[in-house]
């Protein structure tokens, strides 16, 4: 089910402010993709092009051409909503549903497509939570509330959420940011496993994990403050961190600038 | 929102105290003060509370001492008749049923309100629509009164002689003598009154509804509708009920405009398209000035009524709220 990515010519664009200029690259299907580069530089305005969440925010457009596979996701006759229910996303900070419990957490988006046989629910919630390695943690206290859970714990728990409903692409933006050094081994392992299933796209700040998770590695940056973000290269995650063709990603990676 | 002021007060006391001594404080002067003044002012909130309540009885108490009839279940209003025959009953009873059923009609329309504004209009229209929601609170009581009466309840006794006619089969709006001075028209009246208030608490509510939560349900392909049944309208759940209550509140206490439009007839009635009914408050705001001794304390008895309702309903509210208190 997972599906690859091309983007072509694409711009992103908050009001008047020009936020990514030109990207275009290609996302391989069942392998991790790892955005890096310097705070600003437009990697995770890039990420949420790509579920056309960049749109939500107030005078934000993109231009462009993002194909999965062979539908344009930015055609005229695409619907967001359609979108965003084949490509799934974790965020920067864990964000389980405050008021609903660990269960209808993770069958929110299963509701959401219509999935209502409660044995059903009861498989997929299951599979899901197994999937993100939280099962085992969690299994007896399903209707407690999904906020009770540790940081690292909400956020396999949204992993699970988003996984329920079997997307295509899986983007991650930060997903480790916010945890402590346990929780987010804990997530990486849990990258590594996925991978066999779906075609995911990380941004991160940690260099390491970006060596350690992606098999990809794209290095973005700014040429100054106000300036849009460009993609720099993109190439295999370890020709970027032993050989990179540009100078500006060797400066990155071994801690010159940024 | 509050606890930041809070917090920007205490450092700004605790400065002013360093700045008075001559030696390195950590103004801790400054914390008691501010710590003194806060009690202070609950304190303040309480004696108020009690004093109201003590004021009610001692007042009351005479009144009820004469009374010929049982309080709480007598329908006539006779204190000043010799001897003097009065019970809330029928009063209680106008001030629930019209307050109740304005609850019943403000707080979709209001919810409703809330949420165009907050989510679908477009962000110019938002904000002078929202103005606008604000200054009908800011229109007096009176005011809707005097509309109530000389327009609006002209036009409501059409609309009511056709619920009669179609509609009778439902109790509520059974019975004869239809018109435009029923509980109907005031409950309508107070439904307006109590739509601001109710909207733009819940308009507040919604805009504490953290961003991550919307963009979780987005993400996960949630159409618009979708995201605020999942994420906006759990979260705001309990200011909702909150906001409905102080609604309520301003709808059971509501004196002037109800007593404008109501024609005061005696007897409880489920028929709330008949002319008359009665309201505690609006009871109190007809007959305070030509009561005599017994009739003023007999007014403060049912003030009382009013005062328990009030706390009644508040205290319900409440534990709605904390019900669910773990998942928010």
């Amino acid at each position: 089910m997972a599906k690859r990515i091309e983007i072509s010519g694409l711009h992103a664009y908050y009001g008047a402010v020009h936020a990514i200029e030109d990207i275009s690259m290609t996302v391989e299907p069942r392998s991790v993709t790892a955005f890096i580069g310097p705070s600003g530089c437009g990697k995770s305005t890039f990420l949420r092009t790509l579920n056309r969440m960049h749109e939500v925010i107030p005078g934000a457009r993109v231009e462009g051409k993002v194909m999965l596979d062979d539908e344009d996701l930015y055609g005229s006759d695409v619907d967001p909503v359609a979108v965003r229910r084949v490509v799934g996303m974790v965020f920067q900070r864990p964000n389980p549903f405050p008021t609903m419990s660990i269960y209808d957490n993770v069958a929110a988006g299963l509701k959401l497509n219509g999935v209502r046989r409660k044995s059903q629910l009861d498989e997929i919630v299951e599979r899901s939570l197994k999937g993100a390695n939280l099962w085992n943690e969690v299994k007896d206290r399903l209707s407690r509330p999904g906020a009770g859970l540790s940081g690292g714990q909400q956020q396999r728990l949204c992993i699970a959420r988003a996984i329920a409903v079997q997307p295509q692409v899986l983007l991650m933006d930060e997903p480790c940011s916010a945890l402590d050094p346990i929780s987010t081994l804990a997530i990486e392992d849990l990258i590594a496993e996925l991978k066999s299933q779906y075609t995911i796209v990380i941004v991160t700040h940690n260099m390491q994990q970006a060596a350690r998770v992606s098999d990809r590695t794209a290095f973005f940056n700014i040429a100054g403050t106000g300036k849009p973000g460009k993609l720099i290269e993109i190439d295999d995650t370890s020709k970027i961190f032993t050989n990179p063709s540009e100078k500006a990603t060797e400066d990155y990676i071994t801690g010159r600038f940024g | 929102m509050t606890s930041e002021i809070d917090v920007g007060q205490r450092t700004d006391t605790a400065g002013n105290g360093r700045a008075g001594g001559r030696r390195m404080s950590t103004g801790r002067l400054g914390d008691q003060i501010f710590a003194h003044s806060a009690r202070g002012s609950g304190v303040v909130l309480l004696a108020i509370m009690a004093a109201i309540a003590v004021f009610l009885i001692w007042r009351a108490v005479p009144a009820l001492r004469a009374n010929e009839a049982n309080f709480l279940t007598e329908q006539e209003w006779n204190p000043n008749a010799t001897p003097p025959v009065f019970g809330i009953a029928q009063l209680a009873f106008g001030t629930l049923m019209s307050s109740f059923l304005a609850l019943l009609m403000a707080t979709p329309v209001a919810i409703g309100i809330a949420l165009f504004i907050s989510f679908y209009a477009p962000r110019r229209l938002a904000s002078g629509l929202g103005y606008l929601v604000d200054l009908l609170a800011a229109v007096p009581s009176i005011v809707y009164g005097l509309w109530g009466l000389h327009y609006f309840g002209t036009k409501m006794d059409d609309v009511g002689r056709f619920l009669n006619d179609y509609f009778s089969w439902i109790p509520l709006f059974g019975g004869d003598s239809v018109g435009g001075r029923s509980l109907l028209t005031a409950s309508v009246i107070l439904a307006i009154m109590i739509l601001p208030i109710i909207s733009s608490i819940t308009r507040e509510v919604f805009l504490q509804v953290p961003t991550a939560n919307v963009e979780a349900a987005l993400a996960l392909g949630a159409t618009r509708w979708e995201t605020i049944r999942m994420a906006v309208l759990p979260f705001g759940r309990s200011g909702m009920i909150s906001a409905a209550m102080l609604g309520l509140g301003r709808a059971l206490g509501e004196t002037i405009a109800v007593a404008m439009v109501l024609s005061t007839a005696s007897g409880i009635s489920i028929h709330i398209l008949k002319d008359g009914g009665n309201t505690i408050a609006a009871n109190i705001a007809n007959s305070f000035a030509e009561a005599g001794e017994t009739g003023r304390g007999a007014l403060i008895a049912s003030g009382l009524v009013l005062f328990v309702i009030t706390l009644i309903v508040n205290m319900g509210a409440r534990a709605i709220v904390a019900r669910r208190k773990e998942f928010v």
